[in-house]
């Protein structure tokens, strides 16, 4: 959230709640009601940057979600009058009554897994779901990610064309589906929480906090899917991480070690509910890469320092994971945990098998720095954290580099 | 809905031996046959080989012809030289099910799956 004087603030965020509710709902049924995707989302769209002139200045009405649907409608007159030629599915919308896309039950789900559809660009999926899911704004998207309005107002502009001219559906994937489906918008999910958590590029200043924004969309996930565990374990893994992010920066805004971290300040009634959480989802003996990723972090959670931590099970955990996801960013993680369970020699060796195919990753040279100075080669361990360097744009992670640098 | 089936030549298709690549070739006719029974595939056909191509190229207003093919090298799967080795006509409910069907393809072959304009 910008700053901004505090009844700008106090406005502002009760937009953002509003909008998040009103938002996907409305989109949802209106996609469902013209079946035609870009259209829907653009009268939403028009409708919201209505709201967001009038309601600053006028008040919220007191029921937000038909202000925006009356005003969806008039857009679409509007459009109509504009374009001067009969156009079937606009003036179907302006005729209705509108009773069945207000009584419409919460299609938000489907509105997810279409966003998410594999046929899309990851960055694409990311866009649509934070615009017609949630509501966000062309411009507030391109804020969070350093992206100029017209890089993202294309790119929803040509999945949306996509999602209309390609004929993808706007339903439920099949049972046999659902797994993977369901993977891509848990994916898409944790990539914008991510985005917030640490972002990888540029500094935090005054950008949307996207972490909120994605642990927003888990929580509606959680609530639409009851019965799936998945989603649970992505909102734990955030939850634990948001318990513990307040430790995560110095006071001067540098990156600050899992072992350097004060445990002290960590949120232990988040992390106790988070866990809690966990083990019900586990209950329903389905495991999948989220619950496990949550785990792993319930490990470091509850640890009372960081001597205390066990790697022993999370290293067991990371061999679990490697059978849902065999990527070298796993067995680089997994590394990690090795050296604590058999020493840093063979960590290295892991770690140095995996080394051709993560070259340009940051952190596999951060990685084999730690685990090279550990082992007393300390030149090469200069030249590993140099490559870091190299490949690190985020201001946090550059500062702790170089002070390890400097160190030795 | 209709999708245009761009099917990429299968590059291991030269280096098979006889009888498995007469097998394989087998069973996507097979595969073929029950699709077009269908209704899934209205029309489509296999092409000879890319070396059999012939590329004409607009320079300046002129036509200029060329020997061999277009190279699909630009895409997500360009980690060899492709070239379009057949094509087909789908006619299905929408993406989903044109994704169901090319994942049930019997063949080695990367697709690409477009859209087609209808004009009424």
């Amino acid at each position: 959230m910008t700053q901004h004087a505090p009844g700008r603030a106090a406005v502002d965020a009760a937009l953002t709640a509003v909008f998040r509710e009103e938002a996907g709902r409305l989109t949802a049924a209106l996609v469902r009601f013209l079946g035609d995707f870009d259209l829907a989302e653009e009268l939403v769209q028009d409708a919201l940057l209505e709201a967001l002139q009038r309601w600053p200045v006028g008040g919220i009405p007191d029921k937000p979600g038909a202000w925006l649907l009356v005003t969806a409608r008039r857009k679409a007159l509007e459009r109509l009058r504009r374009a001067g030629v009969y156009e079937k599915k606009l003036s179907l919308l302006v005729a209705s009554e509108l009773h069945e896309v207000e009584g419409e039950a919460d299609d938000r789900l489907e509105l997810m897994f279409t966003c998410c559809h594999p046929s899309l660009a990851r960055e694409a999926q990311v866009a649509l779901t934070l615009r017609a899911v949630m509501g966000l704004t062309t411009q507030q998207i391109a804020s969070a990610f350093l992206l100029t309005e017209a890089t993202v107002a294309q790119r929803i502009v040509r999945a949306k064309q996509k999602i209309v001219r390609a004929a993808i559906p706007y339903r439920l994937p099949d049972p046999n589906e659902m797994a993977e489906r369901l993977g891509e918008v848990l994916a898409v999910l944790y990539l914008t929480f991510n985005e917030g958590h640490i972002a990888s590029t540029g500094g935090r200043g005054e950008r949307r906090d996207l972490a909120e924004d994605a642990l927003w969309l888990t929580n509606l996930l959680v609530r639409l899917m009851p019965g799936e565990p998945e989603p649970i374990g992505l909102l734990v893994l955030m939850r634990l991480q948001l318990a513990r992010a307040m430790t995560r920066f110095d006071m001067t805004g540098r990156l600050v070690l899992l072992q350097d971290q004060d445990r002290g300040r960590w949120d232990r009634v988040a992390i106790a509910e988070a866990t809690g959480l966990l083990d019900r989802a586990i209950q329903a003996g389905r495991p999948g890469p989220y619950q496990i990723q949550a785990a792993i972090a319930a490990c470091h959670a509850e640890a009372g320092s960081f001597e205390e931590t066990d790697w022993e099970q999370i290293f067991l955990l990371y061999n679990r994971l490697l059978t849902f996801w065999p990527t070298a960013v796993v067995r680089l993680n997994r590394a990690v945990a090795m050296q604590y369970v058999s020493g840093p020699a063979p960590a290295l060796a892991e770690v140095d098998a995996i080394a051709e195919s993560l070259r340009n990753y940051r952190l596999l040279h951060a990685t084999r720095a730690q685990l090279l100075r550990a082992l007393g080669r300390t030149n090469e361990a200069r030249d590993a954290d140099q490559r870091a360097l190299l490949l690190t744009s985020n201001p946090a992670e550059r500062s702790l580099i170089q002070s390890r640098l400097s160190s030795n | 809905m209709k999708y245009m089936l761009l099917i990429a030549a299968d590059p291991a298709a030269g280096s098979r031996p006889e009888a498995q690549q007469k097998e394989l070739s087998e069973r996507i006719f097979a595969w073929w046959g029950a699709q077009t029974e269908k209704g899934k595939i209205l029309a489509g056909h296999q092409l000879q080989p890319a070396h059999t191509a012939t590329t004409v190229k607009v320079k300046g207003g002129k036509a200029q012809v060329v020997d061999g093919p277009v190279y699909l090298t630009d895409g997500p799967f360009n980690e060899s030289k492709e070239t379009v080795g057949g094509y087909g006509i789908l006619d299905v409910a929408d993406l989903d099910e044109a994704l169901t069907i090319v994942k049930s393809w019997p063949g080695n072959n990367n697709f690409e799956i477009r859209p087609v304009i209808e004009r009424a």
